[in-house]
């Protein structure tokens, strides 16, 4: 089962197992809420942006490991970080679990991130982990859905 | 037909004989696709309610005609023309046959059920339909057959009414006959659920529904794959059939009408084949079924269904249904004695679809770590969303068993099912 268990290490199935900084957010500004259609993954990311800084993140749902865990890790990335900082983040995981980024060789800041990097074997299991990361995402924009729908081929990987 | 109580002994008895009777072996060599190695584990596919596979005939019969008899069908004068409309004409006639419908002309090909649904509510909904009117749909029911009777109420002021179901997953017709009235316009719904396997009662469904004159659409998309459909003896009004779901290719499939509605209905897809005259003042529409098959069809993939159809009549289908049933009966019980396993659509009379859920793990890591495995299941909603919110779900896992699976396909199954609980525990 060498395979599986990049995808299901022991990090990740302890960060699904107790999740971090899952709780509704009181005092958040920004809220933003994400779903998976194809499977039902769907959560919330509460988000405190005060003076460009992510002061406080948290998000409750369900779903599945990947993306609880995903979600988890995320706000544990996350919290702390500029603006652009958190954007670059969200780009870095993006790219590393589309297989566009080799985190072993070009420079990131994924740190413990790259745990995430077997998700790109898993083609059906790309948007579960990229999830949080977009629903993050569109907090920081201030918007307030984002769907893993009509995020463009770039998600998913040719047939 | 869950197992009826016997001894384990008994049970292991009637199982032999019932898989003695049907030669899996000698079936699965049918099927070439089932021989294939997944991440280095034999394939298990149980994934046939989201699409069978197809048989060496189904696939060689497509293959002849696109590559000796392939031409556009109806209009031409030359020799292939006429072949290829011969054989496409056979198979509509082999589909008549299959579902028993009076006439070949009742047999509307299309690209399947959702197509189907489709073609009744803008050609016959739209024309019947009024505002306050209403149109019944049963809780269980796909997206297919639940969003285009929304599309349809929300256009016309029309209200979406609901035959609930119990928590085994039977439809609760106490509840139907109250719904029943003199705005009923429609009454959908399936023959059996993707979701939860139920066999639906549609015979006394539409015997009820005709008794306030409200004529009756069945959604037969795992119907026809599992049971022996009679649309005379069911005496729906309109029937759909997915070829894909039926061993035969995808872009196949059936409506089926009877002829008076059909002939009263709209068009539905404008364009070439389906007219008589055409002037720029006015058009005239053809016959059916010609009326409702616009622009040139899925030519080769409903040859397949016809070749499909001939594969499954020269089976002893009886004989197959019986082999699936004791197939389901093993599967669930093995499955249901893990801790955490909790089965959902446990109808007393169900196809062999088998969902559950497995503590609270998502579906999805279910189907991930099964693949792993090298077995097909599908994780998710099934496209009946109406069903994971009665039984408060986010989603289900779903292995669906057809004639070519085995007994052994189902004990990897259930072993698979153990690995997980020891990822996750």
């Amino acid at each position: 089962m060498s395979e599986l268990s990049e995808l299901y290490q022991q990090v990740i199935l302890d960060h699904n197992k107790k999740p971090r900084n899952f709780r509704i957010l009181e005092g958040a500004n920004r809220v933003s809420e994400g779903m998976n259609p194809l499977c039902g993954d769907q959560l919330t990311v509460y988000m405190l942006m005060d003076g460009g800084v992510v002061r406080d993140l948290s998000f409750v749902g369900t779903g599945c490991a990947i993306s609880k865990a995903a979600a988890s890790m995320m706000t544990q990335a996350v919290k702390g970080k500029t603006r652009e900082e958190a954007q670059a983040l969200f780009g870095e995981f993006h790219r590393m679990v589309t297989g566009e980024l080799d985190e072993s060789s070009e420079p990131n800041h994924l740190g413990r991130l790259t745990i995430f990097a077997g998700v790109r074997d898993y083609p059906a299991r790309v948007k579960c982990a990229s999830l949080a990361w977009h629903t993050m995402h569109a907090a920081l924009e201030g918007e307030d859905r984002a769907t893993t729908e009509n995020l463009g081929p770039e998600l998913t990987h040719a047939e | 037909m869950i197992a009826t109580e016997k001894t384990t002994e008994e049970n292991g008895a009637a199982q032999a004989a019932v898989a003695a009777a049907w030669d899996v072996e000698r079936v699965r060599e049918d099927f070439p696709v089932l021989g294939q190695t997944v991440n280095g584990k034999p394939l298990v596919y149980l994934d046939n309610a989201a699409s069978a596979q197809v048989p060496r005939i189904v696939i060689e019969r497509g293959a002849k005609y696109l590559r000796e008899e392939h031409s556009n069908i109806h209009r031409g004068v030359h020799y292939l023309s006429q072949r290829a409309t011969s054989a496409y004409e056979g198979a509509r006639e082999k589909a008549r046959r299959f579902i028993n419908a009076r006439e070949a002309r009742e047999c509307i090909f299309v690209r399947g059920v959702t197509e189907g649904i489709n073609l009744v509510m803008n050609a016959y909904g739209r024309k019947v339909v009024r505002e306050g009117d209403e149109i019944i749909v049963s809780e269980m029911e796909h997206h297919s057959n639940i969003v285009p009777w929304q599309m349809l109420c929300e256009e016309k002021g029309a209200r979406l009414r609901v035959i609930p179901m119990n928590d085994d997953g039977e439809l609760l017709l106490d509840e139907f006959d109250a719904l029943l009235n003199e705005r009923t316009k429609l009454v959908c719904v399936g023959h059996v659920s993707n979701a939860l396997g139920t066999v639906n009662p549609v015979k006394e469904i539409t015997a009820r529904a005709h008794k306030l004159g409200v004529p009756v659409l069945v959604d037969g998309a795992q119907g026809a794959p599992h049971l022996k459909v009679d649309v005379q003896d069911l005496d729906c009004d309109f029937y759909a059939v997915s070829g894909h779901k039926m061993f035969a290719p995808t872009g196949s499939g059936v409506l089926y009408g009877k002829a008076h509605l059909l002939e009263e209905m709209n068009p539905f897809i404008g364009g070439g084949s389906m007219i008589r005259t055409v002037t720029f003042e006015r058009s005239t529409y053809a016959a059916i079924p010609d009326k409702f098959e616009a622009g040139t069809p899925a030519i080769a993939s409903q040859i397949g269904l016809g070749a499909a159809i001939d594969y499954l009549n020269s089976i002893d289908r009886a004989a197959a249904q019986r082999y699936e049933q004791e197939l389901l009966a093993y599967a669930t019980e093995r499955l249901s004695s893990i801790e955490g396993v909790r089965v959902i659509g446990t109808a007393r009379e169900k196809a062999s679809v088998l969902a559950f859920v497995l503590g609270d793990v998502h579906p999805h890591d279910v189907g991930t770590i099964l693949d792993q495995e090298g077995i097909a299941i599908r994780a998710g909603h099934h496209c009946a969303q109406p069903v994971m919110q009665h039984f408060r779900v986010p989603a289900t896992a779903r292995a669906s068993f057809a004639f070519y699976n085995t007994k052994a396909e189902a004990d990897s199954l259930v072993a698979a099912v153990q690995k997980v609980v020891e990822v996750f525990s």
